[in-house]
Protein backbone atom coordinates (compact mmCIF):
# COMPACT_ATOMS: atom_id res chain seq x y z
CA UNK A 1 0.00 0.00 0.00
CA UNK A 2 1.32 3.47 -0.79
CA UNK A 3 1.81 6.06 1.97
CA UNK A 4 -0.52 8.95 1.22
CA UNK A 5 0.22 12.57 2.10
CA UNK A 6 -0.84 13.34 5.65
CA UNK A 7 -2.72 16.25 7.20
CA UNK A 8 -0.58 19.38 7.49
CA UNK A 9 1.18 18.82 4.14
CA UNK A 10 0.88 21.46 1.42
CA UNK A 11 -1.35 20.03 -1.32
CA UNK A 12 0.71 19.46 -4.49
CA UNK A 13 -0.50 21.76 -7.28
CA UNK A 14 -1.91 20.21 -10.47
CA UNK A 15 -3.62 20.98 -13.73
CA UNK A 16 -5.51 18.09 -15.29
CA UNK A 17 -7.95 17.51 -18.15
CA UNK A 18 -11.53 17.65 -16.91
CA UNK A 19 -13.21 17.26 -20.31
CA UNK A 20 -11.69 16.46 -23.70
CA UNK A 21 -11.07 20.19 -24.29
CA UNK A 22 -10.82 21.78 -20.82
CA UNK A 23 -8.41 21.65 -17.93
CA UNK A 24 -8.89 22.37 -14.24
CA UNK A 25 -6.23 23.51 -11.76
CA UNK A 26 -6.16 23.16 -8.01
CA UNK A 27 -5.37 26.89 -7.81
CA UNK A 28 -8.94 27.56 -9.01
CA UNK A 29 -10.03 26.42 -5.54
CA UNK A 30 -7.77 28.87 -3.67
CA UNK A 31 -9.67 30.31 -0.72
CA UNK A 32 -12.15 27.40 -0.78
CA UNK A 33 -12.22 23.86 0.50
CA UNK A 34 -12.15 20.93 -1.84
CA UNK A 35 -12.33 17.15 -1.49
CA UNK A 36 -10.08 15.07 -3.77
CA UNK A 37 -11.37 11.54 -4.25
CA UNK A 38 -8.77 9.38 -6.00
CA UNK A 39 -10.24 6.08 -7.22
CA UNK A 40 -8.98 3.17 -9.30
CA UNK A 41 -11.25 3.04 -12.34
CA UNK A 42 -14.42 4.34 -13.96
CA UNK A 43 -17.05 1.58 -14.37
CA UNK A 44 -15.65 -0.76 -11.72
CA UNK A 45 -18.38 -1.80 -9.26
CA UNK A 46 -16.92 -0.29 -6.08
CA UNK A 47 -15.87 3.00 -7.75
CA UNK A 48 -19.25 3.30 -9.40
CA UNK A 49 -20.97 2.94 -6.02
CA UNK A 50 -18.56 5.36 -4.35
CA UNK A 51 -18.92 8.09 -6.98
CA UNK A 52 -22.71 7.59 -7.09
CA UNK A 53 -22.86 7.95 -3.31
CA UNK A 54 -20.76 11.14 -3.36
CA UNK A 55 -22.95 12.50 -6.15
CA UNK A 56 -25.92 12.22 -3.77
CA UNK A 57 -24.02 13.72 -0.83
CA UNK A 58 -22.76 16.64 -2.94
CA UNK A 59 -25.26 19.13 -1.51
CA UNK A 60 -24.18 18.16 2.01
CA UNK A 61 -20.49 18.67 1.08
CA UNK A 62 -21.38 22.06 -0.44
CA UNK A 63 -23.38 23.02 2.67
CA UNK A 64 -20.15 22.52 4.54
CA UNK A 65 -18.28 24.71 2.08
CA UNK A 66 -16.44 21.96 0.21
CA UNK A 67 -16.28 21.20 -3.50
CA UNK A 68 -15.58 17.70 -4.82
CA UNK A 69 -13.23 16.40 -7.52
CA UNK A 70 -12.90 12.76 -8.58
CA UNK A 71 -9.51 11.68 -9.97
CA UNK A 72 -8.47 8.51 -11.75
CA UNK A 73 -6.09 7.55 -14.57
CA UNK A 74 -8.99 7.10 -17.02
CA UNK A 75 -8.97 9.38 -20.07
CA UNK A 76 -11.34 12.35 -20.41
CA UNK A 77 -13.57 10.57 -22.96
CA UNK A 78 -13.98 7.65 -20.61
CA UNK A 79 -14.78 10.05 -17.74
CA UNK A 80 -17.33 11.80 -19.91
CA UNK A 81 -19.17 8.57 -20.73
CA UNK A 82 -19.05 7.43 -17.08
CA UNK A 83 -20.27 10.78 -15.73
CA UNK A 84 -23.15 10.80 -18.22
CA UNK A 85 -24.13 7.24 -17.42
CA UNK A 86 -24.24 7.95 -13.66
CA UNK A 87 -25.56 11.54 -13.89
CA UNK A 88 -22.57 12.83 -11.94
CA UNK A 89 -22.72 16.53 -11.05
CA UNK A 90 -19.08 17.03 -10.11
CA UNK A 91 -15.88 17.03 -12.22
CA UNK A 92 -13.82 13.92 -12.90
CA UNK A 93 -10.15 14.68 -13.60
CA UNK A 94 -7.92 12.59 -15.85
CA UNK A 95 -4.55 11.74 -14.35
CA UNK A 96 -3.85 10.24 -17.73
CA UNK A 97 -0.72 11.90 -19.10
CA UNK A 98 1.88 11.63 -17.78
CA UNK A 99 0.03 8.70 -16.34
CA UNK A 100 -0.61 8.85 -12.61
CA UNK A 101 1.69 11.83 -12.02
CA UNK A 102 -0.72 13.66 -9.71
CA UNK A 103 -1.77 10.47 -7.90
CA UNK A 104 1.92 9.76 -7.31
CA UNK A 105 2.47 13.28 -5.92
CA UNK A 106 -0.24 12.56 -3.32
CA UNK A 107 1.18 9.10 -2.55
CA UNK A 108 -1.99 7.64 -4.02
CA UNK A 109 -0.66 5.63 -6.96
CA UNK A 110 -0.42 1.85 -7.12
CA UNK A 111 2.56 1.02 -9.27
CA UNK A 112 1.75 -2.69 -9.36
CA UNK A 113 -1.52 -2.17 -11.21
CA UNK A 114 -1.04 1.30 -12.72
CA UNK A 115 -4.10 2.81 -11.07
CA UNK A 116 -4.83 5.44 -8.45
CA UNK A 117 -5.39 4.15 -4.94
CA UNK A 118 -8.74 4.71 -3.23
CA UNK A 119 -7.67 7.77 -1.28
CA UNK A 120 -9.49 10.83 0.04
CA UNK A 121 -8.06 14.26 0.83
CA UNK A 122 -9.65 17.43 2.15
CA UNK A 123 -7.70 20.52 1.13
CA UNK A 124 -8.43 23.63 3.15
CA UNK A 125 -8.78 27.22 2.00
CA UNK A 126 -5.01 27.79 2.39
CA UNK A 127 -4.10 24.87 0.13
CA UNK A 128 -3.06 22.59 3.00
CA UNK A 129 -4.24 19.02 3.36
CA UNK A 130 -6.41 18.99 6.48
CA UNK A 131 -7.49 15.32 6.41
CA UNK A 132 -6.60 12.24 4.38
CA UNK A 133 -7.71 8.64 4.30
CA UNK A 134 -6.57 5.57 2.37
CA UNK A 135 -9.13 2.81 1.89
CA UNK A 136 -8.43 -0.78 0.88
CA UNK A 137 -9.07 -0.96 -2.88
CA UNK A 138 -12.10 -3.23 -2.45
CA UNK A 139 -13.72 -1.10 0.25
CA UNK A 140 -16.01 1.81 -0.52
CA UNK A 141 -15.12 4.26 2.28
CA UNK A 142 -18.56 5.91 2.31
CA UNK A 143 -18.92 9.58 3.17
CA UNK A 144 -19.12 9.51 6.97
CA UNK A 145 -15.39 10.12 7.47
CA UNK A 146 -15.41 13.08 5.08
CA UNK A 147 -18.45 14.68 6.74
CA UNK A 148 -16.99 14.23 10.21
CA UNK A 149 -13.68 15.76 9.12
CA UNK A 150 -15.51 18.72 7.52
CA UNK A 151 -17.54 19.17 10.74
CA UNK A 152 -14.33 19.46 12.71
CA UNK A 153 -12.84 22.19 10.54
CA UNK A 154 -13.30 25.74 11.83
CA UNK A 155 -16.07 27.55 10.02
CA UNK A 156 -14.84 29.70 7.19
CA UNK A 157 -16.14 33.12 8.34
CA UNK A 158 -14.59 32.60 11.76
CA UNK A 159 -11.35 31.74 10.04
CA UNK A 160 -11.34 34.97 8.02
CA UNK A 161 -11.72 36.97 11.22
CA UNK A 162 -8.89 35.04 12.84
CA UNK A 163 -6.66 35.58 9.82
CA UNK A 164 -7.35 39.30 9.88
CA UNK A 165 -6.72 39.65 13.60
CA UNK A 166 -3.46 37.72 13.36
CA UNK A 167 -2.32 40.02 10.55
CA UNK A 168 -3.16 43.04 12.64
CA UNK A 169 -1.31 41.76 15.66
CA UNK A 170 1.73 40.81 13.58
CA UNK B 1 -16.72 -0.98 12.23
CA UNK B 2 -19.55 1.34 11.25
CA UNK B 3 -22.31 1.90 13.75
CA UNK B 4 -25.83 3.22 13.41
CA UNK B 5 -25.79 6.93 14.28
CA UNK B 6 -29.55 7.39 14.41
CA UNK B 7 -31.13 4.98 16.93
CA UNK B 8 -34.45 3.34 16.12
CA UNK B 9 -37.08 5.97 16.95
CA UNK B 10 -40.82 6.60 16.68
CA UNK B 11 -40.51 8.11 13.18
CA UNK B 12 -39.25 4.77 11.90
CA UNK B 13 -41.37 2.18 10.16
CA UNK B 14 -40.99 -0.89 12.25
CA UNK B 15 -42.58 -4.31 12.20
CA UNK B 16 -42.15 -7.44 14.30
CA UNK B 17 -41.90 -7.87 18.04
CA UNK B 18 -42.51 -4.66 19.99
CA UNK B 19 -40.12 -5.93 22.67
CA UNK B 20 -37.81 -7.64 20.19
CA UNK B 21 -34.30 -8.37 21.40
CA UNK B 22 -32.83 -7.65 18.02
CA UNK B 23 -33.58 -4.77 15.65
CA UNK B 24 -32.61 -5.21 12.02
CA UNK B 25 -32.38 -1.80 10.32
CA UNK B 26 -32.24 -1.76 6.53
CA UNK B 27 -31.26 1.21 4.38
CA UNK B 28 -32.80 0.58 0.98
CA UNK B 29 -33.88 1.98 -2.37
CA UNK B 30 -37.11 0.79 -4.02
CA UNK B 31 -35.49 0.71 -7.45
CA UNK B 32 -32.33 -1.12 -6.36
CA UNK B 33 -32.37 -4.72 -7.61
CA UNK B 34 -30.21 -5.91 -4.70
CA UNK B 35 -32.76 -4.50 -2.27
CA UNK B 36 -35.59 -6.34 -4.02
CA UNK B 37 -33.54 -9.53 -3.88
CA UNK B 38 -32.98 -9.02 -0.14
CA UNK B 39 -36.70 -8.78 0.67
CA UNK B 40 -37.45 -12.53 0.69
CA UNK B 41 -34.35 -12.93 2.87
CA UNK B 42 -35.70 -10.41 5.39
CA UNK B 43 -39.12 -12.13 5.38
CA UNK B 44 -37.48 -15.46 6.00
CA UNK B 45 -35.55 -14.00 8.96
CA UNK B 46 -38.79 -12.54 10.35
CA UNK B 47 -40.40 -15.99 10.11
CA UNK B 48 -37.44 -17.62 11.79
CA UNK B 49 -37.07 -15.23 14.74
CA UNK B 50 -40.69 -14.20 15.23
CA UNK B 51 -41.23 -11.79 18.14
CA UNK B 52 -37.50 -11.77 18.93
CA UNK B 53 -36.81 -9.66 15.82
CA UNK B 54 -38.06 -6.30 14.68
CA UNK B 55 -37.35 -4.87 11.25
CA UNK B 56 -36.95 -1.19 10.38
CA UNK B 57 -36.77 0.20 6.84
CA UNK B 58 -35.14 3.56 6.13
CA UNK B 59 -34.94 5.27 2.75
CA UNK B 60 -31.66 5.56 0.86
CA UNK B 61 -32.85 6.51 -2.64
CA UNK B 62 -30.05 6.97 -5.19
CA UNK B 63 -32.18 9.17 -7.40
CA UNK B 64 -29.50 10.02 -9.96
CA UNK B 65 -29.31 6.41 -11.06
CA UNK B 66 -32.80 5.31 -9.99
CA UNK B 67 -35.30 7.88 -11.28
CA UNK B 68 -38.33 6.25 -9.56
CA UNK B 69 -36.66 5.71 -6.19
CA UNK B 70 -37.76 8.97 -4.56
CA UNK B 71 -41.32 8.73 -5.91
CA UNK B 72 -41.61 5.18 -4.64
CA UNK B 73 -40.30 6.28 -1.22
CA UNK B 74 -42.89 9.08 -1.22
CA UNK B 75 -45.63 6.55 -2.03
CA UNK B 76 -44.52 4.29 0.81
CA UNK B 77 -44.55 7.22 3.25
CA UNK B 78 -47.97 8.29 2.02
CA UNK B 79 -49.23 4.74 2.60
CA UNK B 80 -47.55 4.93 6.01
CA UNK B 81 -49.68 7.97 6.90
CA UNK B 82 -52.64 5.61 6.50
CA UNK B 83 -51.10 2.70 8.38
CA UNK B 84 -50.17 0.79 5.20
CA UNK B 85 -46.41 1.44 4.88
CA UNK B 86 -45.40 -2.20 4.88
CA UNK B 87 -48.16 -3.21 2.48
CA UNK B 88 -46.92 -0.62 -0.05
CA UNK B 89 -43.28 -1.53 0.70
CA UNK B 90 -43.84 -5.23 0.03
CA UNK B 91 -45.86 -4.66 -3.15
CA UNK B 92 -43.35 -2.18 -4.60
CA UNK B 93 -40.47 -4.59 -4.09
CA UNK B 94 -42.52 -7.55 -5.36
CA UNK B 95 -43.30 -5.61 -8.56
CA UNK B 96 -39.99 -3.79 -8.90
CA UNK B 97 -39.37 -5.13 -12.42
CA UNK B 98 -42.26 -2.91 -13.60
CA UNK B 99 -41.78 0.02 -11.21
CA UNK B 100 -43.36 3.17 -12.59
CA UNK B 101 -45.61 5.98 -11.38
CA UNK B 102 -48.59 4.06 -12.83
CA UNK B 103 -47.63 1.01 -10.77
CA UNK B 104 -47.57 3.09 -7.57
CA UNK B 105 -51.08 4.38 -8.32
CA UNK B 106 -52.26 0.85 -9.12
CA UNK B 107 -50.90 -0.40 -5.79
CA UNK B 108 -52.56 2.51 -4.00
CA UNK B 109 -55.82 1.43 -5.65
CA UNK B 110 -55.31 -2.18 -4.55
CA UNK B 111 -54.71 -0.96 -1.00
CA UNK B 112 -57.84 1.26 -1.18
CA UNK B 113 -55.74 4.38 -0.63
CA UNK B 114 -56.88 7.67 -2.14
CA UNK B 115 -55.15 8.15 -5.48
CA UNK B 116 -55.74 11.90 -5.23
CA UNK B 117 -53.97 11.84 -1.88
CA UNK B 118 -51.09 9.93 -3.45
CA UNK B 119 -50.92 12.40 -6.33
CA UNK B 120 -50.71 15.32 -3.88
CA UNK B 121 -48.06 13.57 -1.84
CA UNK B 122 -45.93 12.89 -4.93
CA UNK B 123 -46.32 16.27 -6.63
CA UNK B 124 -45.77 18.23 -3.41
CA UNK B 125 -43.08 15.81 -2.15
CA UNK B 126 -44.76 15.96 1.25
CA UNK B 127 -42.36 13.45 2.80
CA UNK B 128 -39.12 14.75 1.28
CA UNK B 129 -37.80 15.88 4.65
CA UNK B 130 -38.27 12.43 6.23
CA UNK B 131 -36.74 10.70 3.21
CA UNK B 132 -33.73 13.05 3.13
CA UNK B 133 -33.27 12.72 6.87
CA UNK B 134 -33.22 8.91 6.52
CA UNK B 135 -30.64 9.31 3.73
CA UNK B 136 -28.32 11.64 5.64
CA UNK B 137 -28.58 9.52 8.79
CA UNK B 138 -27.50 6.59 6.63
CA UNK B 139 -24.57 8.49 5.12
CA UNK B 140 -23.48 9.49 8.65
CA UNK B 141 -23.66 5.83 9.68
CA UNK B 142 -21.33 4.84 6.85
CA UNK B 143 -23.95 3.48 4.44
CA UNK B 144 -22.11 3.30 1.13
CA UNK B 145 -24.63 1.45 -1.03
CA UNK B 146 -27.89 -0.43 -0.83
CA UNK B 147 -29.03 -2.47 0.84
CA UNK B 148 -27.09 -1.84 4.06
CA UNK B 149 -28.14 -3.63 7.24
CA UNK B 150 -27.45 -2.83 10.89
CA UNK B 151 -28.09 -5.43 13.57
CA UNK B 152 -28.63 -3.82 16.98
CA UNK B 153 -26.70 -0.84 15.69
CA UNK B 154 -23.74 -2.73 14.27
CA UNK B 155 -23.20 -2.83 10.56
CA UNK B 156 -23.70 -6.25 8.94
CA UNK B 157 -20.56 -6.75 6.84
CA UNK B 158 -21.50 -10.04 5.19
CA UNK B 159 -23.65 -11.01 2.23
CA UNK B 160 -27.41 -10.39 2.12
CA UNK B 161 -28.25 -14.07 2.55
CA UNK B 162 -30.26 -15.87 5.23
CA UNK B 163 -27.24 -17.70 6.70
CA UNK B 164 -25.02 -14.61 6.88
CA UNK B 165 -27.68 -12.25 8.23
CA UNK B 166 -28.83 -14.96 10.68
CA UNK B 167 -25.23 -15.22 11.90
CA UNK B 168 -25.19 -11.46 12.62
CA UNK B 169 -28.56 -11.71 14.39
CA UNK B 170 -27.39 -14.70 16.42
CA UNK B 171 -24.22 -12.82 17.40
CA UNK B 172 -26.36 -9.91 18.62
CA UNK B 173 -28.51 -12.33 20.66
CA UNK B 174 -25.42 -13.94 22.15
CA UNK B 175 -24.21 -10.52 23.30
CA UNK B 176 -27.52 -10.03 25.13
CA UNK B 177 -27.75 -13.55 26.58
CA UNK B 178 -24.38 -15.28 26.36
CA UNK B 179 -24.53 -18.99 25.56
CA UNK B 180 -23.27 -20.95 28.58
Amino acid sequence: MPAILAAGTAAPAFTLRVTPDQTLSLTEFAGRRVILAFYPADWSPVCGDQMTLYNHVLSEFRNKGAGLLGISVDGPWCHQAFARDRNLHFPLLSDFHPKGEVSRAYGAYRDDVGESARALFIIDETGTISWSHLSPVAVNPGADGLLEALDQMPNLEQNDVDAQSSRQSA
Amino acid sequence: MSTLRVPVNPRDHRRGGSNARVALVEYGDYQCPYCAAAQPVVRSLEDRYGAALSVVFRHFPLVEVHPFAATAAEAAEYAGDHGLFWEMHDLVFANQHRLSVQLLFAIAGTLRLSQIGLRDSITRTLHAEKIQSDFIGGVRSGVNGTPSFFVNGRRHEGAFTVPELAASIQAAMDVLAPVR
